[in-house]
């Protein structure tokens, strides 16, 4: 609610309203918008009168504008009352009011019962998920399209934003993924190591950490990392393009999108993806060795060469596979989402928020279906 | 009854602006009075858009004090700050709407942020905003980007107008329109000012615009106004860069 501002403008002569006898209102002064927001009572004055009375003088109105106008019409009833004094500037102001033509009945008034509600949102929520995959299978086609044409046409290739992409997807996220790999390393370890020793099979703090660390948590790990951190930034990216029309200003030049925007990104990061997943292993089992030297009195020396005995080596291409397929999801969702932003704020951080959730929510999925198809290998 | 306050409605003195070490504007001063209607003009680079923004509180000057209405802008008290403002409107070049919001929310924004009216007076007013811009009442559900370069230039100036403020500044109204059109919005600003009694300061480079607001011009140039008067006092100011503004072989008809 507003308040008053007294020191607020210089009012050169305030609204007044004041009753006579014979049951007249009369209005002198500024009606306006901005003298009645220093002087609120006055609405209250004017919408008490009106109950009252038919009879108006405006003739000492020295101002009037339209917002004061349209208040006093809707009193009025749609029409002036019929012994009323008015001055000329406000009967100019009422009668612009007049003119205007009637409102059109109020649009779409949604009366649904909650059943309905709730069936239209499951409807709008599967459609949308519809219209997302059509739209990841479509940009799917387009990359493949474009690497068959980078093949053909190797001149084309876009180097620049590919090392680009590498740099800022790959090398910049080193120290956050190895930090973040470290402490869960030092985490897991500490707390197997806890359970280890009351069953006296230290040994095998090597083998829960080797497989649990290479095969499962490091590239998902490593992958909401990623989603957060270059998924978000390809979709605001792209996104901003669509709206200041820059995509379309590439296709003009003749340049395509897909193969100078989408495809470097999508093949940086199905490049850095497994390097980082790597990585941020190492870092993990670094710190878990280190939590297990100081827990388990286990060397790190000793860790480190009981490894390769204690874990497969199928689990090392298992998580590198995963690795590739992560990078691959997170870029595509995040290109997909960015490619399909509307030219509006509110759509761009709706879309943003929507690329990170389902990428993240995505690998999740395609690790547990990979989980179930590689039982067989390296345990 | 405002013509008869002396305090002018605009009131720069010793303004000093300067972009790192290029100085814009040296020691200018520049006063604009009730009803009376500005056109700054100047080349690229004279500092147009500076000044305007330095009158909106945008920009800090360098050196020298902004007064609008009598208060200065560099007064710390919020309040102050916010009711100076709803007594002026900016038509922004690129429209500035508010691109998440239809074209009914971005015209009522400014009345919702009043918080004293109620929804149906401020759909009334709406509409009359739009009507008054010769919007049609069915584009009130259009977005921004629904919208072609006229109507965004029409949606911003009804924004502008909501609170009827007294004072109006436009960055190059008919900038992106073509001829026709940007002739179609002149007509438009200049009924609205004589309506509305408004005071009027604008930046353009087009001499149509001039010619139809019958306005004043300012000539910035040399860090300072130049000159200042009305269409044919000004063109006839000997001056290089007057000159140059004026006589280009596209604007040899005379207004």
């Amino acid at each position: 609610m507003n308040e008053m501002t007294p020191h607020a403008t210089d009012i050169p002569s305030a609204p007044a309203l004041s009753h006579t006898q014979d049951g007249v209102v009369t209005l002198s002064g500024e009606w306006t918008l901005a003298s009645l927001l220093q002087k609120p009572a006055m609405r209250a004055a004017l919408l008490a009168a009106a109950r009252r009375t038919k009879h108006w003088d405006l003739s000492a109105v020295t101002r009037m504008d339209s917002a004061l106008a349209i208040l006093l019409w809707r009193l009025w009833g749609g029409c002036f009352p019929e012994d009323a004094k008015i001055s000329p500037r406000a009967r100019a102001a009422l009668e612009r009011i007049a003119a205007l033509p009637a409102a059109e009945s109020a649009p779409n008034v949604r009366g649904e019962s909650a059943l309905a509600g709730g069936l239209r949102r499951v409807g709008i929520f599967t459609l949308g998920i519809a219209r997302n995959t059509l739209g990841l299978v479509d940009l799917l086609g387009r990359l493949a399209l474009s690497a068959g044409f980078l093949c053909r046409h190797p001149k084309s290739i876009p180097w620049k934003e590919f090392s680009a992409n590498i740099f800022r997807a790959g090398v910049e996220a080193l120290p956050v993924s190895a930090l973040v790999g470290f402490l869960i390393g030092i985490t897991i370890s500490y707390l197997s190591a806890l359970q280890l020793k009351a069953f006296g099979a230290d040994i095998f703090i090597v083998n829960i950490l080797g497989v649990g660390i290479i095969r499962e948590l490091g590239p998902v790990l490593v992958a909401v990392l990623v989603a957060g951190r270059s998924g978000s930034a390809m979709t605001a990216q792209i996104g901003v393009m669509r709206v200041t029309e820059e995509i379309d200003a590439l296709a003009a030049m003749g340049v395509s999108a897909t193969l100078r925007v989408v495809l470097p990104k999508v093949a940086a990061l199905v490049l850095v993806m497994p390097l980082l997943v790597v990585w941020s292993c190492m870092a993990a089992l670094l710190g878990g060795a280190l939590a297990a030297w100081k827990e388990l009195d286990l060397s790190v020396v000793y860790f480190f060469s009981a490894l390769p005995d204690a874990v497969p080596i199928a689990n090392l291409w298992i998580g590198l596979c995963k690795g590739v397929l992560f990078g691959g999801l997170i870029s595509i969702i995040a290109c997909h989402f960015g490619l399909h932003v509307r030219p509006n704020t509110e759509s761009l951080s709706r879309r943003t928020t929507a690329s990170v959730v389902s990428a993240i929510t995505l690998v999740i999925i395609a690790d547990a279906i990979l989980a179930v198809f590689t039982r067989d290998f390296g345990v | 009854m405002r013509a008869t306050l002396p305090v002018p409605v605009i009131d720069m003195r010793g303004i000093w602006s300067r972009y790192r070490e290029i100085v814009i504007h040296k020691d200018l001063d520049f006063q604009v009075r009730t009803g009376e209607v500005v056109a700054l003009v100047g080349g690229s680079g004279s500092g147009k858009t500076t000044l305007l923004r330095e009158i909106l509180g945008l920009l800090p000057p360098h050196r020298g004090s902004v007064r609008l209405f009598g208060h200065d802008l560099r007064a710390p008290d919020a309040l102050l700050q916010r009711d100076i403002r709803r007594r002026l409107g900016m038509l922004f070049q690129q429209g500035a709407l508010f691109s998440a919001l239809p074209v009914f929310d971005n015209i009522a924004f400014p009345l919702r942020e009043l918080g004293f009216l109620d929804e149906a007076w401020i759909a009334e007013l709406v509409r009359l905003k739009m009507t008054m811009v010769e919007l049609e009442p069915a584009h009130a559900r259009l977005m921004p980007s629904e919208l072609s370069g006229g109507m965004i230039k029409r949606v911003a100036l009804a924004r502008a107008l909501a609170l009827e403020p007294e004072l109006l500044l436009l960055d190059e109204p008919t900038a992106g329109l073509d001829p026709a059109r940007g002739q179609g919005f002149v007509r438009l600003i200049r009924a609205l000012q004589q309506r509305l009694s408004l005071t009027v300061v604008l930046v353009t480079h087009d001499m149509d615009t001039l010619r139809g607001l019958d306005c004043e011009i300012a000539v910035l140039a040399e860090q300072r106004i130049l000159t200042r008067g009305r269409l044919d006092a000004v063109r006839a100011f000997p001056h290089p860069a007057i000159e140059q503004f004026f006589n280009l072989p596209s604007v040899a008809g005379k207004g």
